[in-house]
């Protein structure tokens, strides 16, 4: 029963239980009804239209930044630098923009070459951790990390520096751009029908990619055993530097989505956590891409849920990272549980 | 101490790796144990020192006591330590610091205190070690004599150590058994496990020799080098008539090829191979037929000489280069370096035929797959991750993903761990890429099987290799002699 997949299924069942067991416990400690709480960040993503829409502009960057790390991790690749690429695909769309902002060309051409560009970015960002990697014996992990702090310090720098505002500078970000320059937004809501389409289509092509292409087979090779793929006669070391440039294309449009459909400016916290919160999903599905939308939907909807508790119970929003975390732990807890209980099985 | 083993019997799945050893060392003896790769030696080992569990219904009696061991701190509490194949220190720390881990003591280490007790047990032993050294400047036989010390100051009085001799010098060896000599007239015992005939003829006075799991013999001085190779290797089973197909154009030439790697240099060798010939690679692990074997595919540069496929220079180039011209090399770790756990049967094959185009070809992959499956007697299902097949079925797996054709094969160990029918499948299908020209060479520690199916035979030992033999007119004594290093001034220096 361990074995199947019902068997694995309940096991996460129990993690998720366990966490919110222990959220409620939290609660409870500091007086707070959990069963009041839930309720209210449930209500606050999904109780109106408005906020469902808000649930859904979180979901866009999270899914895209997942997808992205879907193919890192199939390289066997801890990309921590995602955030970082996110950030930079963000400061490429800006300045694509920028270039662009005298022009006559048409708007829709200028959005596109913008997202174009936050995806180089991104990708090149990523291609930095990827040479650091294998020509520097660097760990994508250190060499990521590292260039996260240096995205943030570039972030603040143009702010602050060479993309000021007019006047003085602020941490509200760069001048915002001409409304002509946003994704078109549904009537009165602040979701974008585009951005939600570019992710769902990127999660499908990753899909896809890692399940019925040869790309995607060779990759999962190279990541499950570096040595006996090089025996096979694939070219490893390509292959990785090839998953950096996807994943962190697909954090640049992440990125770029940041810009172009939400905040139509640059501004110093442009990746919002979306990178680590991304991580958190991808390992929480175990990276099967299938389980990707349902699971960074929750995560966008717990993210925008907590943003009632401070309003209605005077709790913190950060309650919706805690139970995130401990969601992850639990979940890898219980696997970690699951397979030592197999091979007991196995053994006796 | 006196050790009794009893009635020790080890599973590994399937594997029957210790098989019912009973045996009584004395306390005082220099033990030593023999046996080829693969023949229970470090098994047995593992058992004595905690690493591992026996089988229940096996017992150890130290003293005449039953004990029961569940780790190796446990059986350091006993008095038993093992010296490593590969010393379990921490190179980047000081001497000092090495000697005091493990000890008992506080939370704060009396350096200074542990410093002069080191140094009294240095003078007595002979040793020179400076504990404000760090661990990583130590060669490695400085490394043992540290590790000796540390077992030695823990109270240990049952030393195992594990092919001691392996990479260290002539002197030093000289120093290990000069203290190893020593220990008998404290009572302690030592157990020596080697496969170097010389040196447990040398050192030991009783001498246990081990054979596919099973406890064959136990021999005391006056030694005869004869009576422990028949030992060691077996009576002769019959494999089948011998076949050699006919023997063509060289295939693969190496010119004045000489390999590095940290512990061996093999200089100078000239060698050729022809189409359809099969080379037999004789030797005790880590002789140096592995380097050689990793030239050959490329895997390994020379740093100096030249090598030639089908007179093409391919020197320097890379493994999948050669890969491309067609040498095929089979790595003796299955999981490790040949397979891939995690991924189906159907995706090492799809792999291996190195696809071009964007999509999988499901159907095609899996009808391919089947054909594998259904020639080459592999029991799974195309679905089935390769790592829940059985050693032999890996390794028949791992054949089939040899392409077709290749000119020059190169295998580790094709056989290694396989029964009787599963090698004389094998060498089957190996003989049959013979007629289609391919040359073949392999490694295998199985005597047998390298006379059986070579048609020549290089011997390795120590980075030295012998003048080619060949298979018809050498006898298991003559290659198990020069592999446990006697008789190498008749067969010469001289390079093959």
């Amino acid at each position: 029963m361990l074995k199947n997949r019902f068997g694995g299924l309940l096991f996460q069942l129990i993690a998720l239980a366990l966490s919110f067991g222990v959220v409620s416990l939290i609660l409870i400690s500091i007086g707070a009804s959990p069963t009041q709480a839930f309720q209210n960040m449930f209500r606050g993503s999904f109780g109106e239209i408005r906020k469902f829409a808000e649930v859904l502009v979180a979901f866009v960057p999270l899914l895209l930044v997942t997808a992205g790390l879907l193919v890192t991790f199939s390289a066997g690749l801890w990309n921590i630098g995602v955030e970082g690429q996110i950030v930079l695909g963000a400061i490429a769309t800006t300045w694509v923009y920028r270039y662009f902002l005298e022009s006559d060309l048409p708007p829709a051409l200028i959005i596109t070459f913008a997202i174009l560009g936050g995806m180089i970015g991104g990708a090149l960002w990523a291609a930095l951790t990827g040479i650091l990697k294998v020509f520097g014996g660097v760990n994508e992990i250190f060499g990521g990390l590292g260039l996260n702090f240096v995205a943030t310090a570039l972030t603040i720098y143009l702010i602050f520096g060479p993309w000021k505002r007019p006047g003085v500078a602020s941490m509200s970000g760069t001048v915002p751009f001409p409304d002509e320059f946003s994704l078109p937004l549904l009537a009165d809501l602040r979701i974008s029908p585009w951005a939600l389409g570019i992710a769902l289509v990127a999660i499908l092509i990753v899909f896809f990619l890692l399940q019925g292409t040869y790309f995607g087979l060779k990759l999962k090779a190279v990541g499950k055993n570096f040595r006996a793929a090089y025996l096979l006669g694939i070219p490893t070391w390509q292959y990785l530097m090839y998953s950096f440039l996807i994943g962190g294309a697909l954090a640049g449009l992440a990125g770029a989505m940041q810009v172009a459909a939400v905040y139509h400016r640059l501004i110093p916290s442009i990746s919002s956590g979306y990178g680590y919160l991304g991580l958190m999903v991808a390992m929480l599905i175990n990276y099967q891409a299938i389980w990707a939308i349902p699971v960074a939907l929750f995560f966008a909807a717990l993210n925008i849920g907590s943003i009632q508790l401070p309003i209605v119970m005077k709790l913190d929003s950060s309650l919706a990272g805690v139970l995130q975390g401990t969601l992850v732990l639990f979940v890898l807890l219980m696997e970690g549980a699951r397979q030592k209980l197999m091979k007991r099985e196995q053994t006796t | 101490m006196n050790v009794e083993l009893k009635n020790i019997n080890k599973h590994f799945g399937k594997v029957h790796a210790n098989k019912n050893i009973n045996l009584t060392i004395p306390s005082g003896s220099l033990q030593g144990i023999l046996g080829e790769n693969g023949a229970g030696k470090s098994t047995l080992m593992k058992i004595l020192s905690g690493f591992i569990h026996a089988d229940s219904g096996s017992e150890i009696i130290l003293d005449g006591k039953t004990v029961k061991m569940n780790s190796p701190a446990d059986a350091i509490k006993y008095g038993i330590g093992m010296l490593h194949q590969d010393p379990l220190d921490f190179p980047p720390m000081k001497i000092i610091d090495n000697f005091l881990l493990g000890m008992p003591g506080g939370f704060f280490p009396n350096r200074k205190k542990a410093a002069q007790d080191f140094n009294a047990l240095q003078k007595e032993y002979g040793f020179s070690l400076d504990p404000d050294d760090y661990v990583d400047s130590l060669t490695v036989g400085e490394r043992q004599q540290l590790e000796i010390m540390r077992l030695l100051f823990l109270g240990v009085r049952l030393f195992i150590l594990d092919e001691p001799t392996t990479g260290i010098s002539a002197a030093q060896k000289e120093k290990l058994f000069a203290t190893l000599r020593k220990f008998p007239e404290q009572a302690m015992t030592v157990i020596f496990v080697s496969h170097k005939l010389e040196d447990v003829e040398n050192l030991c006075d009783r001498v246990a020799v081990l054979r596919a799991g099973e406890l064959v013999g136990e021999l005391t001085p006056p030694y005869q080098t004869k009576k422990f190779i028949e030992l060691m290797f077996g009576k002769e089973v019959t494999l089948g008539e011998r076949q050699s197909a006919p023997v063509g154009e060289p295939t693969l030439s190496l010119r004045n090829v000489s390999l590095e790697d940290a512990r061996l240099k093999i200089k100078d060798i000239n060698f050729e191979v022809r189409e359809g010939e099969v080379i037999g690679l004789a030797g005790m692990e880590g002789s140096g037929q592995n380097l050689f074997m990793q030239a050959c595919a490329g895997l390994v540069r020379p740093v100096g000489g030249k090598i030639l496929l089908k007179g093409q220079d391919l020197s320097g180039k890379s493994y999948h280069v050669f890969k491309k011209r067609g040498v095929g090399f089979l790595p003796a770790a299955r999981l490790e370096e040949a397979l891939i756990p995690g991924l189906t049967l159907t995706d090492h094959f799809i792999l291996a035929e190195e696809p071009r185009g964007i999509f999988i070809d499901h159907a095609a992959g899996r009808a391919l797959t089947e054909e594998r499956i259904q020639s080459f007697n592999i029991r799974g299902t195309p679905l089935t991750p390769v790592e829940s097949l059985s050693g032999g079925n890996q390794q028949r797996a791992e054949l089939a993903l040899l392409q077709n054709p290749l000119s020059l094969i190169l295998l580790e160990h094709p056989t290694r761990g396989l029964d009787i029918e599963s090698v004389i499948y094998i060498w089957g299908k190996l003989k049959e890429r013979c007629k289609q020209n391919a040359s073949i060479i392999f490694m295998s520690s199985d005597l047998e099987e390298i006379l059986q199916y070579s048609d020549r035979v290089l011997v390795f030992f120590s980075g030295k290799i012998s003048q080619p033999l060949d298979a018809r007119t050498t006898s298991v004594e003559e290659l198990g002699e020069l592999i446990g290093g006697k008789g190498w001034a008749e067969v010469g220096d001289e390079h093959a």
